[in-house]
């Protein structure tokens, strides 16, 4: 058994995103169309030039039938993937794969989800029928749950680690803010996020991810055919998903301060890609930031800090714009909001813009020489998640 | 010989002060307080409480061959209610379960046709007393359950046994309601005195000719109770009770759990009885009925798991407006979440030894506990090769827990918690009958079956946890 991965055998050649908000006045189609016509116009292609399609949703629709409707493609392969919160990535990762098997030239990933017509706050799951004894918590309260036990485990004043985690939605904010695709666009002071009322254990709405509804869309093609469509392409270096068991919602010795699953996908894809010192060698990460707790304990599951010392990096800047590592630079879940299935995508958007020299001068990295990034993307909650991370490079070949 | 093999009350853990309604309307209320189901507890669930104390407070493993239920509070009408308790104690499928619908003379009548009869019977009553704001009912009723245990000494050793008993009924529209009404309707109290006194007076000679016992001075202990006051007292002097002999009411602390009552305070007698000693409960419902015990050298022997006493003396104040919005008679600004969906009865079913009867599996090779059951063992992948892991009982640690104020719930904030249970097993469990400020990792907390919200009518019961207090024995 091994993941051997399809480095440097696949392409991403054309991208698109919408800007993420509560779009009362756009649907779930006029978001799929807008995406998908970015995207084919980045690339330089018609779309009866992609021969196939993946698209993600997590609850907004069900089908290939929801993406082909709406584009009219006609006489094409159309797969929805779900994959709760992971599933845009999760979308790409099926398209590379299908370009790498050979079966097609080119393909599109599509990621969409029009979370604003349920009329409720925050993200609701679909009712799936059970017997009545799952907890019916927030994400937010399960989320909560790492910041004590980190505080624990570490020896950190609980004070100082919350801090820290607002300080990780104080700079979100701050990047987000140099975002027009954003849709939060106003700078929050650490302190002011700290002194509003807790809804979930120790988090705030200010610790949570907006919710918003988007759509992001990838076109990928083999590597070698890259150059007929895009001067300058982002090759795919690793791609990994882990889907838990749910051991940490049954094992005892499970405690709250790591998400394994992340480290195993991260160990994978570094693997694929020839990643050993990710601090050092990734341009930025973008992480999963769903809640504060999540992008703390996540900078030490993608291997940027040693166990123990991510608040620390945190406080230090680590992870700032301007930072050794710079993670979320668009402005993550948190300010750039989470359509479900649209995410991962956009993750990708960032990396793809920063990598290849046109982010906005405001928000743009420094000029490390480094050519990778890295997309961290999940779904599920601390205990039983389904994490995906991706490796992605301007460089065909080992990475400078 | 053939009487009582075990007894236990159950009193939930809130208490209304009576002077909190005087002070909101100016009117009604009273001294003292009244227990106060959770509103995640139903008649169903506080039965389930007080026949599984019931099943722990004997030396034996004593499990009944019928259970019987009785309660003017069903929680449902056509289903049977009790069905949930037989499957929440995990009893044998052949074991019968009978619900004693509607009346609240279906308590005693319940326990006195199980002592006349034959086999082994766990009879379980409980009630959670309505009325509207400032009524009578609202301040003197109160919630609770109590289930008695009978059988021959064939079986195991008998408390108590009984002497005898005996009936009056009486066709009156003295206390009344239809399904569908909220609160009960009384004649003129007065009027109820002059008829159920000398009913309750009339079946108390024929118990005690049945039991062959002279006269009222024979008897140790007694409980006279009833839903008119006037009534109780009408009787209580007709039959000739001393006073030394008369069993605390518990009026003021609990009130009166109707269905339930005579056989809560028969459990709170039998705890305090000697050897020898005779123990008789005289319930004034629809004429009366009448039953008298005489305790065993057995009864030296009684550990009850939780006494009654220790629970009423172990409550917690609630608000009042906490109270009416329990009842439903404040309709509170829920949080802006979807309510949850109905449980599926197909799903529910296949889980039933889950969902009510708390058990995970327990794996043969690597003896990891999963919560719920798994076919496929998360350590080693061993398939179908696990015991059960009833949970039921066993005392669990907070690791971690959350209150989370967005998430739906009849009476937000919900505080949840991982437990990482005694010998093995961990499952996040929704943490009740707590203040959210005094929850810590490190508290010990046991499971306690709860009703957690209803959906399209059908009640959503499994298992939450529950802090222990200070004194272990208590529920």
């Amino acid at each position: 058994m091994s993941s051997r991965g399809i480095c440097d055998q696949v392409a991403v050649i054309g991208m698109g995103c919408t800007r993420f908000a509560e779009h009362w006045d756009l649907s779930l189609d006029d978001l799929i169309i807008d995406a998908a016509q970015a995207a084919y116009r980045s690339a330089g292609l018609a779309q009866d030039d992609v021969d196939a399609f993946w698209f993600g949703t997590s609850q907004s629709a069900a089908s290939g039938l929801a993406l082909a409707g709406p584009l009219k493609i006609q006489g094409k392969p159309v797969t929805r993937v779900e994959n709760y919160c992971a599933t845009g990535s999760d979308a790409l990762r099926q398209a590379c794969y299908a370009v790498a098997s050979g079966a097609y030239d080119t393909a599109m990933a599509l990621g969409a989800e029009k979370v604003k017509d349920g009329g409720y706050q925050g993200l609701n799951a679909f009712p799936i029928p059970t017997d009545g004894t799952q907890r019916t918590l927030t994400a937010a309260a399960m989320f909560s749950l790492m910041l004590p036990a980190y505080a624990d485990r570490y020896g950190v004043d609980p004070g100082e680690l919350r801090y820290a985690a607002a300080r990780i939605a104080s700079k979100n904010h701050h990047n987000g803010a140099r975002n027009p695709r954003a849709q939060f666009r106003r700078e929050m002071s650490a302190e002011q996020i700290c002194a509003m009322p807790a809804v979930a254990g120790q988090l705030s709405v200010f610790d949570c991810a907006g919710v918003a509804d988007g759509a992001a869309a990838a076109i990928v093609c083999r590597a070698e055919d890259a150059h007929r469509w895009c001067a300058n392409p982002l090759y795919v270096k690793g791609l990994a998903v882990v889907a838990g068991t749910g051991a940490g919602s049954l094992d005892p010795d499970y405690e709250y301060t790591t998400m394994p699953e992340c480290a195993q996908a991260a160990a994978d894809a570094y693997a694929q890609a020839g990643v050993s010192e990710p601090r050092s060698q990734l341009a930025l990460a973008e992480v999963h930031d769903c809640f504060t707790p999540t992008e703390l304990v996540l900078m030490e599951d993608l291997g940027f800090s040693s166990r123990g010392t991510a608040w620390r990096d945190v406080l230090d800047g680590v992870f700032d714009l301007d930072g050794e590592l710079p993670v979320n630079s668009d402005g993550g879940l948190k300010s750039f909001g989470h359509p479900v299935g649209a995410s991962g995508l956009r993750m990708l958007y960032e990396v793809w813009l920063q990598l290849r020299g046109e982010a906005p001068a405001e928000r743009r990295i420094p000029d490390t020489g480094r050519t990778l990034g890295l997309t961290h993307n999940l779904g599920g909650y601390p205990g039983e998640i389904v994490s995906f991370v991706g490796v992605f490079g301007t460089e065909s070949g080992p990475s400078s | 010989m053939r009487g009582v093999i075990s007894a236990a009350g159950y009193v939930p853990y809130h208490r209304l002060d009576r002077s909190e309604i005087t002070a909101f309307f100016g009117s009604g209320g009273g001294t003292g307080t009244r227990a106060v189901a959770s509103y995640d507890e139903d008649t169903t669930t506080m039965g389930q409480a007080a026949a599984d104390l019931a099943l722990r407070s004997t030396a034996v493993d004593a499990r009944p061959e019928a259970l019987w239920f009785a309660t003017s509070a069903p929680a449902y009408l056509e289903k049977t209610n009790v069905a949930a308790i037989h499957a929440a104690l995990r009893l044998d499928p052949a074991v019968g379960a009978l619900d004693f619908g509607g009346a609240v003379r279906s308590g005693i009548g319940a326990l006195r046709t199980a002592l006349a009869g034959r086999g082994s019977t766990l009879v379980v009553a409980a009630d959670t007393r309505d009325g509207l704001p400032t009524g009578a009912d609202e301040a003197s009723g109160g919630d609770g359950a109590a289930a008695v245990l009978v059988s021959d000494d064939s079986d195991w050793p008998v408390l108590a046994e009984y002497l005898g008993g005996a009936s009056r009924t009486l066709e009156v529209t003295e206390r009344w309601r239809t399904p569908e009404g909220t609160g009960s309707h009384t004649w003129e109290e007065r009027f109820g005195a002059h008829v159920l006194g000398p009913a309750a007076a009339a079946a108390w000679r024929d118990a005690l000719t049945d039991s062959k016992l002279g006269d009222t001075t024979s008897i140790d202990r007694l409980v006279v109770t009833g839903l008119n006051r006037r009534a109780v007292a009408a009787a209580s002097g007709a039959i000739g009770a001393g006073a030394d002999a008369l069993v605390d009411s518990l009026a003021d602390t609990v009130g009166n759990t109707a269905t339930a009552h005579p056989l809560l305070l028969l459990c709170s007698a039998l705890e305090d009885a000697s050897p020898g000693e005779t123990v008789a409960v005289v319930a004034l419902a629809d004429g009366a009925e009448a039953i008298i015990l005489r305790a065993t050298d057995a009864i030296s022997q009684h550990r009850p798991a939780a006494p009654v006493a220790v629970q009423v003396a172990s409550g917690r104040p609630l608000s009042y407006g906490r109270f009416l919005a329990w009842r439903g008679m404040v309709n509170v600004e829920p949080p802006n979440r979807p309510p949850p969906n109905r449980p599926s009865s197909s799903a529910a079913q296949r889980r039933t030894g889950w969902k009510y009867g708390f058990a995970g599996s327990r794996d043969r090779t690597s003896g990891m506990v999963h919560l719920p059951p798994a076919r496929v063992s998360e350590r080693g992948g061993a398939v179908d090769d696990a015991d059960p892991a009833p949970m039921a009982h066993v005392t669990g640690t907070v690791a971690s827990f959350s209150v989370d104020r967005l998430a739906y719930s009849p009476s937000p904030p919900t505080v949840f918690a991982i437990v990482d249970f005694d010998g093995g097993g961990r499952a996040p469990l929704e943490l009740t009958d707590v203040d959210a400020d005094e929850v810590h990792a490190g508290m010990r907390v046991v499971p306690t079956f709860r009703r957690l919200y209803t959906a399209d009518e059908i009640h959503n019961y499994f298992w939450k946890v529950r802090p222990v207090r200070a004194d272990p024995a208590a529920p």
